[in-house]
């Protein structure tokens, strides 16, 4: 290789490799900065729509007895107002502007699977818009963002509104969880060599406590609303009481998800706070550590709280109080946060820019709504305030101003990154203080409404209770509120086109993202950063040249090899997790138009489902796997390519290696799947312990020892998959051990499919041959769930299976490149767990239970 | 419902509020929580009066901290004065005053809680059966036959158990100026205490949203004087059958 003499970057060679393509096939492109902002303007539409929904609500409630909107058309708006800005607006927003600006500030090139954040922004882009959909037609949802059933079951809700939230939420979620994946890889894997943990910026730490929150976090929903939708679609009870389910699985599935996705949307905000806050005050954050340790406690104090939603439903009162203290316990690590920040301005020099106003207000309005939180967790005062204005009031006071404020701080702050343009302050105070009046002027005195008992979610109120002239003003401010909205949206515009040319880093931040040519370069670095500090920029390195690497004049070795793309590859480094050492190169797939096609075909599955055209549904289901498996058979054909670059740098390409980013992404998709199994675990122990009319067979519909051979020979496949993984180790290891022989890795991970197919076919004999009855009673229907889905991940496993032994067979996969193997590797030991949980679960449960008694 | 009254005999120590709160009190309606007609309600009244003027000095000072840290002029500090400094307010702010307010609160909070559980002290209460439809109350008395229909009576100073149940979806009980709310829920009977300490007439809702006509469940309360009301439930039960 001739790279080791070129001394200055081929910018030509990376513009051609990375660039995105225009025109119509734009849509192919999987480029992170495109997606990130693609997130945040799609995030912005779904913004605008909810907000005008707002507006409509509030002119409804101005008046007592106002005939502005029936109730029915008053249940669609706060439903789809609540729905959109939660699952359309707040969380893929933050997670586009983390996607934009994650490799950036970590010093990468991309993210770790840029073709799974294309797929996940079609989902959203689809799932959102068939939510949308529905209020063309009259047709939305109008059960309350939480759905809660029976209200929203057939029963009930017998309309297609409620299958409209479930089905597209459940679709916009899967981009939620695969943009998680997709973060939490990318941070521990791919970050600028020399970026050490400890000195990864705060953002990174939000964003990656943010990530897992949400992979461990969003799927108890997508379970409840799997099982929601099985019982309003195919009639199983799971929440209906007469049948042996209970609605208060529900909440639980429903809240397990719900509370941590409040700090799932007010962490990365916090993070935006920390970064933009010792900007300004021109000095590090005070206590670094003690931040990181604040945040991560949020994240796991954040599960253990979702019981203060459900204060009024019945539960012990020791029960309450235990929860009741967690619930305040979640004041520690946020005031820790808040001190900090406030010590940081006391310490500093701050200099009063824009987005410092903005990080006023968020101050003001999340301060004010964390007190009231305080309040609501103490059981007595929460009995009298829940589901009433009071708690309407404190969810926005703790939204707006844990998340809105500091978005639109960040927005100010990253604009001439966006745009190259700068923000200026004249009309972006206008548009400030319009906001921030009309805000408190709404919602303050809403927690006055709430207080004179008015309850949430009514379309009208009767004259003389005392609430007409608190809503009146809500109602007028909430419109001063619009406005400031709009003002700021104009100038944000006016300046994004035509602000004064952005100066390099304008605002001599710390952080690598202003160490590039704005807007960016698609591959970001011409030359990448070798990190030494925590604060890179403050630290000598030069600014904005898109050079960042050549800290003392010279690029490192590995910034050299990377400074070209002749090979056509896009690369980028991988460090190891903990000390940012680099131990490989990752290569990247570019543009595709597979992500698109798979998110059409689920967009096709859910309108199939929603139309109750089975086959349609079917016949999409199928060309979405088929494309799928399609995709990943692709990703790995670059690898033809790389023969002749097996080492660079001193460095391995990631195929060669055994723990690529692949290997984490299946590991955290393991994580999420596992959350989604405990769940279903977690809703049959609920069910049979708590709900009122439980019905158990007389005898055990499953036979034990057919289980126990169907887990038997699924551990076997696990076993031998561990074992090829370890065997091509060795011969890694030992150059003369021909283990690693591709007729005899076929032959063997022919067994592994070979014993995975014979278990799968003796499960879906047990499913068929069992007298289970699922639309009879819950037993039977959680029971037959669970079935399927192991069934469905040992069919998967085949799947994959087939196609390693047809990779061995081509010689894509082998001693040579044995990655791929190890990545399936954990995908056989989850399943194998996940049946003997179930065997616990479903079996010998039972059979103890009975033999207690 | 006009002013409120002074603190009753359960009042506690906290109950005795200022009687500025009370004026204010005085202007809402008759569905207010900060008006209370009975012990309990007036326990959470008294208890949100003082987190309100706890929070609304802990907002201040963070307030004018921030306003004065953007305005004031730096000064020069070693890293040892300012490390210090920074544990001082992270220790200080971060964790002792979150741990106290937590403590203090939980203090007067949870036997507040445990004091509106139904419990084995006391007169026997009378039993009184709330059951919710899409979209009204079906009230029932003990050995009454006859239900009725949005209208909730109960004797004063007396406790009530409302045991609530529903016929459908989850709805919720809740009288504000007596007290807490219970969600009545398919397949379940739970049960709150509620006590009126003055007569009139007060104002009910369902609280949990239940569909289309939510906004109209309401119940009518009449907390009645004890013989007034026992003579009107003695009628009722030596009544005919319909």
């Amino acid at each position: 290789m001739t790279t080791a003499h070129v001394e200055s970057p081929d910018r030509a060679s990376l513009e051609a490799v990375w660039a995105n393509p225009r025109g119509w096939r734009w849509a192919s492109s999987v480029n992170h900065s495109a997606l990130g902002l693609r997130f945040m303007v799609t995030g912005l539409f779904f913004f605008l729509i909810a907000g005008v929904l707002a507006m409509l609500l509030r002119a409804q409630l101005a008046r007592p007895e106002a005939e502005f909107m029936g109730p029915a058309a008053y249940n669609q708006a706060f439903t789809m107002h609540g729905t959109m800005m939660m699952f359309l607006f707040a969380v893929p927003m933050l997670e586009g502007l983390a996607v934009y600006l994650i490799p950036k500030m970590l010093g990468a090139r991309d993210l770790a699977f840029p073709r799974l954040s294309a797929f996940g922004y079609w989902c959203y882009l689809f799932g959102g818009l068939i939510i949308t959909a529905s209020l063309l037609f009259d047709l939305a949802p109008d059960t309350g963002w939480f759905m809660y059933t029976p209200l929203s079951s057939d029963v009930y809700s017998p309309g297609v509104n409620a299958d409209f939230w479930l089905l597209g939420i459940t679709f916009a979620e899967i981009a939620a969880v695969a943009a998680g994946v997709e973060l939490i890889v990318s941070i521990l894997r791919m970050r600028a060599p020399g970026m050490s943990l400890d000195r990864m910026p705060l953002f990174g730490w939000y964003i990656l406590v943010t990530a897992l929150m949400i992979v461990i976090g969003f799927p108890p929903l997508i379970l409840g609303s799997i099982l929601l939708e099985l019982e309003r679609a195919a009639g199983m009870p799971f929440f209906d009481v007469a049948r042996g389910g209970d609605p208060l699985l529900w909440q639980h599935l429903f809240w397990l998800f719900g509370h941590p996705e409040v700090y799932i949307i007010f962490l990365p905000a916090a993070g935006i706070v920390s970064t933009v806050l010792p900007v300004f005050a021109r000095r590090p954050l005070v206590g670094y550590r003690w931040a990181v340790i604040a945040v991560v406690t949020t994240g796991f104090i954040s599960f253990g709280l979702w019981v203060h939603h459900m204060f009024t439903v019945g539960i012990p009162h020791l029960a309450l109080a235990f929860f009741s203290a967690a619930s305040m316990l979640i004041a520690v690590p946020t005031g820790i946060q808040l001190f900090a920040w406030l010590a940081t301005l006391w310490l500093g020099r701050p200099v009063p820019r824009l987005p410092m106003l903005w990080l006023f207000g968020f101050v003001v309005i999340f301060v004010a709504g964390g007190l009231t939180g305080v309040m609501l967790a103490l059981v007595p005062f929460n009995w009298q305030v829940h589901d009433t204005h009071f708690v309407v009031a404190h969810m926005h006071y703790v939204l707006v101003g844990g998340m809105l404020f500091p978005l639109i701080a960040g927005l100010y702050y990253w604009m001439p990154h966006f745009s190259g343009r700068m923000p200026s302050d004249r009309l972006g105070r206008w548009g400030f203080w319009l906001t921030f009046i009309g805000f408190n002027g709404t919602f303050l005195i809403m927690h006055w409404t709430g207080l004179l008992g008015m309850p949430r979610r009514v379309h009208t109120y009767a004259a003389g209770m005392g609430w007409d002239l608190p809503n009146l003003l809500s109602s007028i401010f909430g419109f001063v509120m619009a406005a400031g909205i709009v003002v700021v949206l104009i100038d944000y515009l006016l300046h994004a086109r035509r602000g004064e040319r952005a100066p390099a880093n304008p605002w001599r931040a710390d952080t690598l993202e202003w160490a590039m040519p704005m807007p960016p370069p698609p591959f970001n670095f011409a030359v990448l950063p070798q990190v030494e500090s925590r604060h890179p920029l403050w630290q000598g390195m030069p600014e904005a040249s898109g050079d960042a690497g050549m800290a003392d004049g010279q690029p490192t070795a590995l910034a050299r090899r990377l400074m070209h793309a002749r090979h056509g590859r896009r690369e980028t480094p991988g460090v190891d997790p903990v000390s940012g050492l680099a131990r490989e190169i990752i290569m990247l797939p570019g543009s595709s138009w597979l992500p698109l096609l798979a998110a059409l075909g689920l967009a096709g599955v859910c309108l199939g489902l929603l139309s109750k055209s089975w086959l349609v549904a079917v016949a999409a289901l199928l060309a979405s796997v088929g494309l799928l498996l399609r995709w990943s058979w692709e990703n790995g054909l670059a690898m033809d390519t790389m023969e002749a670059a097996s080492q660079a740098a001193g460095l391995p390409l990631h195929p060669r290696t055994f723990d690529g980013p692949g290997r984490w992404g299946m590991g955290f998709t393991l994580l999420a799947d596992s959350a989604l199994y405990l769940s279903l675990v977690f809703g049959w122990l609920y069910l049979w312990t708590a709900a009122p009319h439980w019905i158990g067979p007389e005898q055990p519909p499953l036979s034990l020892a057919a289980l126990v051979a169907i887990g038997v020979l699924v551990a076997f496949s696990a076993l031998q998959q561990g074992r090829i993984v370890s065997s091509l180790r060795r011969a890694r290891d030992m150059p003369g051990d021909t283990s690693g022989d591709a007729r005899a890795l076929a032959r063997q991970a022919g067994i592994v499919l070979l014993a995975g197919l014979l278990a799968s076919g003796g499960l879906l004999a047990v499913l068929a041959t069992a007298p289970l009855e699922p639309t009879r009673n819950a037993h039977d229907a959680v029971m037959f769930v669970m079935l399927v889905y192991l069934l469905s991940h040992m069919g998967l496993g085949c799947l994959l299976s087939i196609l390693q032994v047809l990779r061995v067979r081509r010689r894509l996969v082998g001693r040579h490149a044995p990655y791929e193997l190890a990545v399936l590797a954990p995908w056989w030991r989850f399943t194998a767990g996940a049946v003997w949980i179930g065997i616990a679960a479903l079996v010998l449960a039972p059979m103890g239970f009975e033999g207690l008694r | 419902m006009s002013a409120a009254r002074s603190p009753g005999r359960q009042g506690l120590l906290v109950a005795r509020i200022p009687g500025v709160f009370a004026l204010l009190a005085g202007c809402s309606g008759p569905q207010s929580m900060i008006d209370p007609a009975g012990p309990a309600a007036q326990a959470v009244a008294a208890l949100w009066w003082w987190m309100a003027g706890f929070s609304a000095i802990v907002l201040a000072l963070v307030c004018a901290i921030w306003l004065y840290a953007m305005r004031r002029a730096p000064r020069g500090r070693t890293p040892q004065q300012e490390r210090r400094i920074a544990s001082r307010w992270i220790i200080g702010g971060g964790i002792v005053l979150p741990m106290t307010s937590i403590i203090v609160l939980l203090a007067f909070g949870i036997p507040i809680g445990q004091r509106l559980l139904p419990g084995d002290t006391g007169p026997e209460p009378l039993r009184i059966e709330a059951i919710a439809h899409q979209w009204w109350w079906e009230i029932r008395y003990p050995g009454v036959e006859e239900s009725f229909v949005n209208e909730f009576r109960l004797p004063v100073d007396r406790p009530v158990d409302v045991h609530a149940s529903s016929r459908d979806v989850i709805h919720s009980f809740w009288i504000p100026s007596l007290g807490g709310k219970i969600d009545a829920i398919p397949g379940r009977i739970h049960v709150i205490r509620l006590e009126a300490t003055k007569a009139g007439r007060l104002r009910g809702a369902c609280a949990e949203f239940c569909g289309l006509e939510h906004a109209r469940m309401t119940l009518d309360v009449h907390a009645m004087p004890t013989d007034e009301f026992d003579r009107w439930l003695g009628e009722r039960q030596g009544t005919v059958r319909p």
